[in-house]
């Protein structure tokens, strides 16, 4: 499954905001970070504000900030947004037999999807990214023990 | 597209504020309000399952490598959870199944899933295995994702069925 560029910029926002709920952060720490476009992030951000998932505070040091719940908020919740997931199996459907045999199987690869997506929180994408951060960390201290 | 408001945080519990929680080995005097959660949860009454249930991990039955444990907050049961070691299942090598777990949707929120999933994986640890697994519908978002916040992840099998005809 491939997600287009905006869910992908705003789960990486989210990440950095939820990871650090109590900081504003600002757009363009977020693009230097990711090296994306701040305007294209602009807008993204801009979204998630309008969906309340977070905060956009102005003024000196101002940014934004988390504003959900990390442990409710699902990435089919931030994904479909921007996106419709698991839409495009069906546009087939019904015109041959064929067509309606291969979107019964393309259909059951969406619902997985979507049910991972469904059950993946942002609080456990965030604990995933930590444990990635941590692993990377200690695999170069590892090889550098073995040599 | 959604657009959906996403609404802020969850109140504290009162169950889990009131008292110290304790994870035990289930006692029949427990089967009522495991059975009262389970119904509360499913909106399904099914006594005579929890009777069987309870003869085959209940009580003595306990072990490292079959489990039935409840939760206790206060003087009441506020959560369950059922597993067992099983061997060479769908020809995997012995590994730890949770069955069933449920917390009394009051008292959610406050750890008590995750110290009960704790508990019967450090029984499972004590039977030897290195593994847990479990399944359950994909549209049970709730535990679905309680499991994923403990760090499970989808595993190497892949459930299928099919209807019977007549």
């Amino acid at each position: 499954m491939k997600l287009q560029q905006n869910s992908l910029l705003a789960l990486y926002s989210l990440v950095e905001f939820a990871g650090d709920p109590m900081r504003h952060i600002s757009a363009a720490e977020i693009s230097q970070k990711y090296q994306v476009s701040p305007h294209h992030l602009a807008k993204v951000l801009a979204e998630l504000a309008r969906a309340g998932i977070v905060q956009s505070v102005r003024g000196v040091g101002g940014g934004y900030r988390f504003a959900a719940n990390a442990r409710r908020l699902t990435l089919l919740d931030v994904i479909s947004r921007f996106e419709d997931v698991g839409s495009g199996t069906t546009e087939r459907s019904g015109r041959t037999p064929a067509d309606r045999a291969l979107s019964t199987v393309l259909t059951e690869i969406d619902e997985i999807s979507k049910a991972t997506l469904k059950s993946v929180t942002l609080a456990t994408l965030l604990r995933l990214s930590q444990q990635k951060a941590t692993a990377a960390e200690q695999a170069p201290a590892q090889g550098e023990a073995s040599q | 597209m959604s657009r959906r408001k996403v609404v802020r945080a969850d109140a504290a519990p009162a169950v889990a504020q009131r008292s110290e929680l304790a994870i035990r080995p289930v006692r029949r005097g427990d089967l009522e309000a495991v059975i009262a959660i389970d119904t509360q949860v499913t909106g399904l009454e099914k006594r005579d399952y929890w009777r069987s249930v309870y003869r085959r991990y209940g009580e003595s039955a306990t072990t490292a490598s079959a489990q039935f444990l409840v939760a206790e907050s206060g003087g009441e049961v506020v959560g369950f959870v059922i597993g067992e070691v099983r061997d060479w299942e769908f020809g995997a090598p012995p590994c730890g199944w949770v069955f069933a777990i449920d917390v009394r949707p009051d008292a959610r929120l406050a750890g008590i899933g995750t110290r009960l999933l704790e508990s019967i994986c450090a029984g499972f640890r004590r039977a030897g295995v290195r593994k847990v697994r479990t399944m359950l519908a994909s549209d049970n978002t709730l535990i679905l994702s309680f499991f994923r916040s403990q760090g499970m992840m989808a595993g190497r099998f892949i459930p299928l069925e099919m209807d019977l005809e007549e």
